[in-house]
């Protein structure tokens, strides 16, 4: 862990170095947008997936932009997923002017800390993937996400367990905000529901995991949670599975990667996942998407890539509705104004609209099962089941009207 | 492991005596007996403390009776704590071989043991795309495996030995410890830069899926013990089948062949032993090819136990074993031994046993595993065997 705490800084003097050369270059007329996902480590296959879609979106969108006698450059940042590094790149990205809006993180506990430093210098934030509710919840006018929130996922999961007629259930957690947060509104909900928990643990642990699967086996779960991404939970799958444990796995959508397959193998088959972003190929609107993203990258997309679409798209619009309005190049101000107003954004997702804290109105959750344990099938995983939810802040609205009319 | 043997008893009959002289016995009968002692000691004495906390806190939390779990789980606590108190006490000679020679610690073998496992798995791999892999003999496979990786660690330790160690050999004992934590970081990154460019993938899991032999219904192994349900993974087999035989042929090479003797007659007196004739260079590139074929063979055989490693997988076990070789006592190779079985007990023993008291958990587990580390060297300072100037490598 310390190494890439030096790498980071190692990384980041190299590209505080590169970057002054670029403010030097940069125009009054070049906007750039930014992104942050972790492009190298263990997490890449999501983090390069989500910076794919992100360009993508650039080279399909930029025209409204160019219209307005723009030119669009896009800067993408790798911040390893880890809140050092996240931070460190977001102070060499506030330092550009021509940046006007940052796509990311993929991982809470990297975006809660960046996102700090973004908006004490107004630049708006738009989330494909940060499912913490505090990225949101602290009030921050340029924070937008996309995507839904661990509070009503982490419950997603659990009311499922209950269907599933599960009585008990061992939480695990990889201490991230991420991670633990999502096991805690899991945990919480499975209570209320009557599911025993067993057992709520937190490790850091990502390669020998005998110790902690000694008293799990004595305690025999039918269903065991980890709150945790993929390259961690899916080693821990498939330990548990060859030490002996027979019953059923569960997180949230941080096991959503093909990597999951790959790592656990046959152990990961019937795994169950909450998540916030189906696969590309479930949402009718993302046909061309995925036909785009595949001819450009020779590859599938991985989920959150279509999310960090729309989150590029998004900024777009934002821009251009700031630059219009300003006659010029928007002030960073603006645009996270023009963002927080979006209303009915017909993504590729669904269709979006912020709500106060800037989290989408109604989010999707999705219920999913592993169907095989081939890499290359994971986007042909089984939805069992699609949930509406809408958020806090707009369902406290909903329920303040029929309040407000009368007393109007 | 001693070519001395102290006896305790008061007067031995010479028919045993002379059994002590004999190969058999100073070879193979010993330092087995050693192990077992070691390893029977460490759990007997950590079966009592946790049926000691159960005395104490019999429900830590609410429908936990901790003695019943304890009943459970104490087969597969000892059985993990054995397999991974092997892999750090494989590592931790790496680091007591070479601070008996040169006196320094060599930070960088955490990754010698990394490259390890990421050779066992490149080796794997390669078998998997000649289409080999299914139709392998289980034990040449893992005989093979081990062997690559200790091979191929072994000769990276010497390289930089030769590199990063010897031009600095007449300097403060400070500048080589930083070229060792600088070439690991060097090491890290190399092998992420190779993975990323050959197969572009972070993640490196062992292609065992194939194995018929490592799959179910034969791995786990369950044994029934007294109605309770033991599982054994096969790959906790194998590394302990795989540590004693390595071990024994340490112990062999060390007190019974010449170039062992070379070795600690150098690790006693460098200037004497020069001068009496004994290679100094060539004993110390031997020092380190040993240590770090150790190492990697450490490695590969935690990689097939774990199944996915990556570049920075190193660290943890690397200063896991680091500190199995300190409390054992550092230079002490029989140290290094009890060191790694005792930490890698006392860790899986705390994991099984603290996972039920609310507020504590296993994330506390290093607190106390380190608590006792610092207790044990407050009392022993050079560790629990100590560096004893006659017996170490």
């Amino acid at each position: 862990m310390k190494t890439h705490k030096f790498l980071a800084l190692m990384g980041s003097a190299a590209l505080a170095a590169a970057l002054s050369t670029s403010l030097v270059a940069a125009q009054d007329n070049v906007i750039r947008i930014a992104s942050q996902t972790p492009l190298s480590g263990g997490q890449s296959v999501l983090g390069v997936s989500m910076s794919n879609g992100v360009r993508l979106a650039i080279e399909q969108n930029a025209s409204v932009l160019e219209d307005l006698g723009f030119t669009v450059e896009y800067v993408p940042f790798d911040d390893q997923a880890s809140p050092e590094t996240g931070v460190s790149n977001a102070q060499q990205i506030v330092a550009d002017a021509s940046i006007l809006a940052v796509i990311g993180h993929l991982n809470s506990g990297v975006a809660i800390p960046s996102s700090e430093v973004y908006d004490e210098n107004d630049l708006v934030m738009i989330s494909p993937a940060n499912t913490n509710p505090l990225v949101t919840e602290r009030g921050l006018d340029t924070v937008n996400r996309v995507c839904g929130r661990d509070d009503l996922q982490g419950p997603t999961g659990a009311n499922y367990a209950a269907e599933l007629g599960v009585t008990s259930v061992y939480v695990l957690h990889d201490t991230t905000a991420y991670g633990q947060g999502v096991a805690e509104f899991f945990a919480a909900e499975a209570e209320n529901l009557g599911i025993a928990v067993l057992g709520f643990e937190g490790t850091e642990e990502a390669s020998n995991f005998d110790g902690i699967i000694q008293p799990i086996l004595a305690q025999a779960p039918e269903l065991i949670y980890f709150g945790g991404i993929y390259n961690q939970t899916g080693v821990f799958i498939s330990q548990a599975r060859s030490a002996g444990y027979e019953g059923l796995f569960m997180g949230p959508d941080g096991f959503d990667s093909s990597e999951l397959a790959a790592i656990a193998g046959e152990a990961v088959l019937g795994t169950y996942y909450t998540s916030v972003a189906g696969p590309a190929s479930i949402y009718p609107n993302a046909a061309q998407f995925i036909e785009d993203y595949t001819a450009a990258y020779g590859e599938g997309p991985q989920p959150f890539a279509a999310q960090s679409y729309d989150a590029t798209v998004i900024a777009i619009n934002g821009i251009a509705a700031a630059a219009e309005a300003a006659g010029g190049l928007p002030s960073r101000a603006d645009v996270a104004a023009a963002v927080r107003a979006t209303e009915n954004y017909e993504g590729l997702t669904g269709t979006i609209t912020f709500d106060d804290v800037g989290d989408p109105e109604i989010g999707l959750y999705y219920v999913i099962e592993v169907a095989s344990a081939d890499p290359a099938e994971w986007s042909n995983n089984s939805i069992l089941a699609t949930l509406e939810i809408p958020s806090p802040a707009f369902a406290a609205s909903m329920e303040m009207e029929p309040e407000a009319t009368p007393g109007s | 492991m001693s070519s001395v043997t102290i006896d305790a008893g008061p007067q031995a009959p010479s028919g045993l005596d002379s059994f002590k002289q004999t190969a058999l016995y100073r070879f193979l009968i010993f330092p087995l007996g050693q192990m077992l002692v070691f390893i029977l000691g460490a759990t007997v004495l950590l079966t009592v403390f946790v049926y000691g906390l159960a005395v104490l806190f019999p429900e830590p939390r609410p429908n936990i009776v901790l003695v019943e779990q304890l009943n459970r789980q104490l087969p597969g606590m000892i059985i993990s704590g054995i397999s991974i108190g092997f892999v750090y006490a494989m590592i931790a000679l790496g680091y007591t071989l070479v601070y008996g020679v040169l006196k320094f610690i060599n930070f960088a073998h955490s990754e010698i043991f990394m490259v390890g496992s990421v050779i066992g798995f490149s080796f794997m791999s390669f078998l998997n795309s000649l289409g080999m892999l299914a139709g392998f003999n289980p034990i040449l496979l893992v005989v093979s495996t081990v062997l690559v990786s200790a091979g191929f660690s072994g000769l990276l330790a010497v390289g930089i030995e030769r590199v990063a160690y010897k031009p600095l050999r007449r300097a403060p004992r400070l500048v080589p410890l930083i070229t060792a934590i600088g070439l690991s970081f060097i090491l890290q990154d190399t092998v992420r830069a190779i993975a990323s460019l050959t197969i572009n993938d972070f993640n490196l899991t062992y292609p065992t899926r194939d194995i018929a032999w490592l799959q179910s219904p034969l791995n786990p192994l369950v044994f029934n013990i007294g109605g309770i349900d033991v599982r054994v993974r096969i790959t906790a087999i194998i590394i302990m089948i795989a540590a004693v035989i390595m071990l024994l042929i340490l112990n062999y090479f060390v007190n019974g062949t010449k170039a062992g003797r070379g070795i600690r007659a150098i690790s006693m007196d460098q200037t004497t032993a020069g001068l009496m004739g004994i290679p100094v260079n060539t004993m110390i590139s031997l020092t380190f090819f040993i240590g770090g074929a150790l190492g990697g063979a450490a490695g590969a055989l935690y990689g097939l136990n774990v199944g996915t490693v990556t570049p920075y997988i190193g660290f943890i076990p690397g200063l896991k074993a680091f500190t199995a070789a300190v409390l054992g006592g550092i230079g002490n190779v029989t140290g290094a031994l009890l060191g790694g079985i005792l930490l890698g007990m006392i860790e899986t023993f705390l994991n099984g046993t603290l996972v039920y008291f609310p507020a504590i958990g296993i994330r506390y587990t290093d607190i106390f595993a380190f608590g006792i580390l610092i207790a044990v060297l407050i009392f022993r300072p050079s560790g629990l065997l100590g560096e004893r100037v006659d017996e170490k490598v």
